[in-house]
């Protein structure tokens, strides 16, 4: 061997080593990155713990907001997000479903089609803000639902629109084709196909998404605020149940009210430390709440990739 | 249907079977058919209404004035109406976040596409999500109570409300975002590109900027859009943690107003309909939409000149 093979054998062993180092250099940044969003997911979660525990009662829980910050609850505040849930969900699941299905299985190739395909493409980068500001002139002025429970439900509606229509296309678009072709085969129409066939099997994948657009829509804030939602109610809306025919209402559909982030952000603003101990407090029943729907989501995926054998 | 087919009629009632089969048909097509258009209408629904209330608002106020004017003060005696102050916070919250998101969500993008063993992508992917499901208003919280106070630390100096602060969080909130997306994306370019490269004698990072990057640009590109759209829109952060007083100024250590942040000022407050401070909201709006849309749009195109097809 002779020295200058030696001198470039040298040369091209500094260069592995260096390049080596560059891609050990990655790979602790990249673990490091990690730790950081980890670790401000643990600063956030246990700062909320530590003021927050201590006030979490039974009472915090059946006690309406008060000026006094140790007697104040979320009464109102979890009825009014659990009755906007609803119609929201009434709202949101029968069209993004049907908007799914439409497009996944109906639609013609036509400039009607792509106009839709695009927009809800840019519907989902539409700030949250926008939403509220469009129920705040149609809902509550144009068609005089006011800042009601409905108004509120709609608009989140709305804005989780194009999260159920990605996935009711997603979850039906994985059905091979084979299915649909046996049951036409069988003299199926297309409707039955669907009914029959796609919406059952596609059924976990689409509550997944159902799941996700709630757990999105029970943590906005701001088109609940820009509806006018009050933040100090101290009643609760008209029952839904009552003694005489037809047994129910829907009275409280109309009704003021408020929601968790709201009573939230509320006691945030004040300045006094007392209701930032309530703040904390409804942000950890208002954070266990979303991880949890969000957790179950993401174990019905997990679920549904592993059994799931065409 | 055998019992029909031995009557006397088989044809008759065939037919009108068939008819009414192909009539409900065409009627389920039809109401799915409108689900679907619902997003459109609400697309039209947003822009006919931020344009007509922006217009009775520019009825009062030049455009001129709402785009130099360097105050922004419409609830006071003496009105100004320019909406720098309010784009000016805006612009500085909005960078600060990308400065946080972009980098760290490139890193994690690649980092988890890349680098990862099976087993800690596995558990990231399911965990930032969860990091993107935390409601927002819980990460005002988090920047006014915990974040601030560390700064302060920091940089005594610093004021209870700051863009600074803000944006740090909202960067921290919008990762998953990015990374998500930047990830499908640099999974989607085909594995024999890698095994090219690697067989020239490149390292795992070498690969990873040189040829898994460029090839997944388009996808990458779209995920920074997203993080700019998300930032720019975003409202609970800056609302609490900023402050809401407009503030034209370039120092991310002050406290600012953003556009979203002034929507929520105001609709928290109780100000008639139709009054030229209820239509300000709309033409703040409007500014938002036309911000987003354009970043949109440029996202677009970025798409179509960068695609790759494998």
């Amino acid at each position: 061997m002779s020295d200058s093979d030696a001198q470039n054998l040298r040369e091209i062993r500094a260069i592995i080593a260096r390049h080596k180092l560059g891609d050990l250099i990655f790979l602790v940044t990249g673990l490091l990155v990690l730790m950081i969003a980890v670790l401000t997911f643990i600063a956030l979660f246990s700062h909320m713990l530590i003021d927050g525990l201590p006030r979490l009662s039974w009472d915090f829980f059946t006690s309406f907001p008060s000026r006094r910050p140790e007697s104040a609850g979320i009464l109102s505040a979890w009825m009014g997000t659990t009755l906007v849930m609803i119609v929201t969900a009434a709202a949101a699941v029968p069209l993004g479903v049907g908007a799914g299905i439409y497009l996944e299985e109906y639609a013609p190739k036509n400039i009607l089609t792509d106009l839709i395909e695009i927009n809800v493409t840019n519907l989902a980068g539409v700030p949250s803000i926008i939403y509220g500001l469009l129920a705040l002139s149609l809902f509550v002025h144009q068609l005089g639902f006011g800042q009601s429970i409905l108004s509120a439900g709609l608009a989140l509606a709305l804005l989780i629109l194009p999260i159920v229509i990605v996935a009711t296309r997603e979850a039906i678009r994985a059905i091979p084709v084979t299915i649909r072709e046996g049951a036409y085969a069988l003299g199926a129409t297309k409707w039955q196909t669907v009914s029959d066939h796609l919406l059952p099997y596609s059924a976990a994948g689409i509550l997944t998404g159902i799941i996700i657009g709630l757990a999105r829509a029970i943590g906005e804030t701001a088109p609940i605020i820009t509806i006018g939602a009050l933040t100090f109610i101290a009643f609760l809306p008209p029952s839904p149940f009552k003694e005489e025919f037809p047994y129910i209402s829907f009275e409280w559909l109309m009704a003021p009210f408020t929601v968790m982030p709201i009573q939230m952000f509320n006691w945030v603003s004040r300045p006094e430390e007392a209701f930032q101990v309530n703040a904390a407090a409804a942000g950890l029943v208002l954070v266990i709440m979303t991880l949890t729907m969000n957790a179950l989501a993401i174990y019905l995926r997990y679920r549904m990739r592993k059994n799931l054998k065409w | 249907m055998t019992a029909r087919r031995s009557d006397n009629t088989p044809d008759s009632s065939a037919l009108g079977y068939n008819y009414r089969r192909h009539l409900s048909e065409r009627f389920i097509e039809a109401v799915l058919f409108l689900t679907a258009f619902v997003s459109v209408a609400i697309t039209l629904a947003i822009v006919v209404m931020l344009v007509t209330e922006s217009l009775s608002f520019f009825k009062h106020v030049s455009l001129w004035e709402f785009l130099t004017d360097t105050q922004w003060t419409p609830l006071f005696d003496n009105a100004h109406y320019g909406i720098l102050p309010l784009v000016s916070g805006t612009v500085v919250s909005s960078a600060v976040a990308l400065l946080v998101a972009i980098p760290m969500g490139t890193i994690t993008a690649i980092y988890l596409s890349e680098f990862a063993p099976f087993t800690v992508r596995e558990m990231a992917k399911p965990f930032l999500e969860l990091l993107g499901g935390v409601p927002t208003v819980v990460y005002g919280y988090f920047a006014l109570l915990f974040v601030t106070p560390l700064l302060q630390k920091i940089f005594p100096e610093l004021p209870g409300f700051s863009l600074l602060s803000a944006g740090l969080v909202m960067g921290i909130m919008i990762i998953p975002y990015v990374s998500s997306m930047a990830e499908d994306a640099m999974r989607a370019v085909p594995m024999h590109l890698r095994e090219g490269s690697y067989a020239m004698g490149a390292t795992r990072f070498q690969t990873a900027v040189r040829v898994v990057m460029p090839g997944a640009f388009s996808g990458i590109a779209a995920a920074y859009i997203l993080g700019i759209s998300r930032a720019v829109g975003e409202t609970m952060v800056v609302a609490i943690a900023a402050g809401m007083q407009p503030n034209l100024t370039w120092n991310p250590m002050e406290p600012a107003a953003t556009i979203t942040a002034y929507i929520v000022q105001v609709s928290l407050g109780d100000l008639p309909h139709g009054s030229i401070g209820y239509q300000t909201i709309f033409a703040a709006g409007l500014t938002l939409l036309l911000i987003t849309l354009v970043f949109n749009i440029i996202g677009h195109l970025l798409r179509k000149r960068f695609r790759e097809v494998y």
